[in-house]
C-alpha cells in the first residue's frame, strides 16, 4: 500500500474523463443468488454499476467477492436472480454468454497468460477469431496497447520469460484488445512482487482516467481512496455495506467494516 | 563487541566460472573410477562386453553369409546369419504376394509418401498446409487406387495380394494419422458437460480397452460378417485396419485426457473470459498445450500400434513378421540351422529402426515446442 501512497504523491488523477453516466446502466444485479452444492457463497446480491463507474470491492478471504465478479462474464453460474450485462440477461444461452464476454474483460490473480504463444499472439488471438479483425489490424492495436502499457520491446518473447509486473501489464493489453465496455479486476497485485504492484496500478489508474467502467476486487485500498467512485464491502457472501471511499474509510457504519479496516489499515 | 553495521562500498563485478577439469582423462576418472567401487564395476562392465561382443560379432559379420553367398554356405558349421537369406527374399518381405511385375506401384506409393512426409516431418520447411493436405488426403487416395488398381489401366491387385512391410506400413501410417484425432475427439467427448455425448465416449473407451486387440481383430473377421446381410462383404484389409485404429484411438483418449488434466484452469477460464467459443478455446489454447505434454505417451500409443499390426496374422494377412515366419517355414531351398533366425533378426531390426525413428523424433519435437515457460 505504501507504493500506492508514493502514486499519489507522484501524480494527481487527472479527473477531466472520469464521468459516471446518470443514465446508461453498465451492469445490473438483482436478487442475486448462489450456492456451490449446499454451500450459499452469494445471498441477495443488488447491485447497480453506471457506465464509467470504478468500483472496489473489498472485504475477508472467502466472502464471495471473486465469486461475484466471476458471475458478471459468467465463468461462474447464479442459480437464482438476474445479471444483466450491457442489457444482455445472463442465461444458460450460449450466444449471449458469449456476447457478453466479448464486452467485458477480465484480468485474473494469476495472470492466465497462454504460455506456448507469444505476446503479441496472446493479444491478438481473440480479436482475429472473435471480432474477426485482419491480422495486420489486431496486430497494430495490439502494439498500441503494449506501448500503453510501457512494454512494446517483450512483443515477441514468450509469457514465461516476463516478469510477473509485465506478465499482468499484458494480460491487460491482452484485455483491452478487445475494446471492452467493463473491465474487471480479480485481485491483480496479490500474486505479485511488492516492487511490481506499482507498474500494475499505474496501469489501472490511466484506464479509470480514461473512463473506463471497472470492477476491481483489491486489498489496494490506496488505489479505492485514489481511483474508485464507490467501495462495496462483502462478506459471507453478502453486501455488507458501500459509500463512497471518502466516507467508507472514514466513517463506516456497520460494526464488520469497522472490524475489517481495523485489521488492514494499521 | 563485534560491529555488525556493513555498508558495501563498491559492487562485485561478476566473473567467468573456475576452471573446470576436462579433457578425456578427467571424464574417465570422473565416470569411470571416481571410487574403489566404480572401478570395479568398469572392470566388470568390460569384462562382461569380452564376452559377450565376440561371438555376436562374429554371429552378425565375422561368420555371416553375405548376398552372394549360397545356401551350401549357410549351412557350413561355422556359418553365422544368414543374410544372403534376406536378400533373395527381400521381395517377399516387402511386398507379401503382391505381382512381381507390378513393383512399381507400391515402390511410388513408398516414394510418395517418403517425399510427403519428410517436408511434413521438418518444422522449418515451407507450405505446411498445403503439404498435410496432400498427406493427409489426397496421398491416401492416391495410394489406394495406385495399389488396388483398376483405374487409368492399371491392373487391379486384390488386398488379399498386399503383405510385407507394404502393410505393416499402410496400418500403422493409416491407423496413427486416424486415431490421433480421433483420441483427442473421445478425450474431449469424456471431459464434456453433455451428458449424453460423455457417457458414449466413457462407454466406448473402456469398452475397447478392457478387450485384448486380437479379440477385436477375431470379432472383426470371424463375427461381423455374420452380424452383415448376406452377401455383403467389408474387406478383410479394412476392417483389420477399422480394428487397430479403433483400439488404439481408446489409448490415445487416456493419454490425451491426462494432457488436459494437466492444464490450470485459469487457461480455461482465460479463454473463455476473451469470449473465444468452445472448438476454438479448445484448438487455439487447450489442445496445443495438452499434447505437447503428452508427446511421449503418444508417441508410445503410436509405438504400440506399429508393432501390434503384427496381429493381423489373426485375420489371415501376411505382415512383416508374419511374411517372414511363412517364408522361415516354406523355403526349403534356403534352410539351415540359421535360416529362420536369420529371418526373424531382420524383422526385428526393421521394426526397432521404425520405432527408434518415432522416439527420436518425438524427443526432438519435445525440445522443439518448448517455450521455456514453467509456470
Amino acid at each position: 500500500m505504501s507504493q500506492v501512497m508514493q502514486t499519489a504523491e507522484e501524480r494527481r488523477i487527472d479527473t477531466s474523463n472520469m464521468k459516471v453516466s446518470d443514465t446508461d446502466v453498465a451492469i445490473e444485479v438483482i436478487g442475486m443468488h448462489k450456492w456451490y452444492g449446499d454451500f450459499h457463497v452469494l445471498r441477495d446480491i443488488n447491485l447497480k454499476v453506471m457506465q464509467g463507474e470504478r468500483i472496489v470491492i473489498a472485504g475477508p478471504s472467502g466472502s464471495g467477492k471473486s465469486t461475484l465478479i466471476r458471475c458478471i462474464n459468467r465463468l461462474e453460474e447464479h442459480q437464482e436472480g438476474q445479471i444483466i450485462v450491457n442489457g444482455t440477461e445472463l442465461t444458460a444461452d450460449l450466444k449471449r454468454i458469449d456476447e457478453v464476454r466479448r464486452e467485458v474483460g477480465m484480468v485474473f490473480q494469476h495472470f492466465n497468460l497462454f504460455p506456448h504463444l507469444t505476446i503479441l499472439q496472446n493479444l491478438t488471438l481473440a480479436p482475429i477469431w472473435v471480432r474477426g479483425i485482419p491480422k495486420k489490424d489486431a496486430e497494430a492495436t495490439a502494439m498500441h496497447y503494449l506501448e500503453r502499457v510501457k512494454i512494446p520491446e517483450q512483443a515477441n518473447k514468450f509469457p514465461g520469460q516476463l516478469s510477473g509486473g509485465q506478465q499482468q501489464r499484458v494480460a491487460i493489453a491482452r484485455s483491452l484488445c478487445m475494446q471492452p465496455k467493463i473491465m474487471l479486476f480479480d485481485e491483480p497485485t496479490s500474486a505479485l512482487d511488492p516492487e511490481m504492484v506499482k507498474e500494475v496500478l499505474e496501469v489501472m489508474i490511466s484506464l479509470a482516467e480514461e473512463g473506463m467502467t471497472m470492477i476491481c476486487v483489491t486489498h489496494e485500498m490506496g488505489f479505492a481512496r485514489q481511483v474508485a467512485n464507490r467501495v462495496i464491502f462483502m462478506d459471507q457472501g453478502q453486501i455488507i455495506e458501500q459509500n463512497e471511499p471518502e466516507e467508507f474509510f472514514s466513517n463506516p457504519q456497520h460494526e464488520r467494516t469497522k472490524l475489517f479496516l481495523s485489521q488492514i489499515l494499521h | 563487541m563485534t560491529d555488525i553495521g556493513f555498508v558495501r562500498s563498491h559492487l562485485e563485478e561478476s566473473r567467468p566460472a573456475p576452471h573446470r577439469t576436462s579433457g578425456p582423462l578427467a571424464w574417465m576418472q570422473k565416470n569411470l573410477f571416481a571410487s574403489p567401487l566404480d572401478t570395479g564395476l568398469t572392470i566388470l562392465g568390460l569384462l562382461f562386453l569380452l564376452w559377450v561382443v565376440p561371438p555376436l560379432f562374429n554371429f552378425f559379420i565375422g561368420h555371416a553369409v553375405f548376398p552372394g553367398g549360397t545356401v551350401e554356405d549357410c549351412r557350413a558349421l561355422n556359418a553365422g546369419a544368414c543374410w544372403a537369406y534376406i536378400y533373395s527374399e527381400i521381395e517377399f518381405f516387402i511386398y507379401g504376394f503382391y505381382d512381381i511385375d507390378q513393383l512399381w506401384r507400391p515402390n511410388l506409393v513408398f516414394l510418395l509418401g517418403a517425399l510427403l512426409l519428410i517436408p511434413l516431418a521438418i518444422p522449418k520447411a515451407p507450405y505446411k498446409g498445403l503439404n498435410a493436405v496432400l498427406f493427409l488426403v489426397v496421398y491416401p487416395i492416391v495410394s489406394y487406387y495406385l495399389l488396388a488398381g483398376g483405374v487409368f489401366g492399371l491392373r487391379v491387385i486384390t488386398t488379399e495380394k498386399w503383405g510385407g512391410l507394404l502393410v505393416t506400413l499402410i496400418l500403422s501410417v493409416i491407423g496413427i494419422t486416424l486415431s490421433f484425432p480421433l483420441g483427442v475427439i473421445l478425450a474431449l467427448g469424456r471431459q464434456s458437460q453433455m451428458p449424453v455425448i460423455k457417457t458414449l465416449c466413457v462407454a466406448f473407451i473402456e469398452l475397447i480397452r478392457a478387450v485384448p486387440l486380437i479379440t477385436i481383430l477375431f470379432m472383426a473377421s470371424i463375427m461381423l460378417p455374420l452380424f452383415m446381410p448376406q452377401g455383403t462383404t467389408v474387406d478383410k484389409f479394412l476392417r483389420a485396419l477399422v480394428g487397430v485404429t479403433l483400439f488404439t484411438s481408446a489409448y490415445m483418449a487416456e493419454v490425451v485426457r491426462g494432457g488436459l488434466q494437466a492444464i490450470p484452469r485459469g487457461q480455461y477460464e482465460a479463454a473463455a473470459a476473451l469470449g473465444l467459443n468452445y472448438w476454438q478455446r479448445m484448438f487455439f489454447i487447450i489442445l496445443p498445450q495438452a499434447l505437447k505434454h503428452v508427446i511421449p505417451g503418444i508417441v508410445n500409443s503410436a509405438i504400440a500400434l506399429f508393432k501390434d499390426t503384427s496381429l493381423v496374422y489373426i485375420v489371415g494377412m501376411k505382415d512383416l513378421l508374419e511374411a517372414v515366419k511363412t517364408k522361415n517355414d516354406s523355403a526349403l531351398e534356403w534352410q539351415s540351422s540359421n535360416t529362420s533366425t536369420t529371418g526373424y533378426i531382420f524383422a526385428a531390426m526393421v521394426f526397432w529402426a521404425f520405432c527408434f525413428g518415432m522416439s527420436r523424433y518425438s524427443i526432438f519435437m519435445e525440445r522443439r515446442l518448448n517455450t521455456g515457460h514453467k509456470r
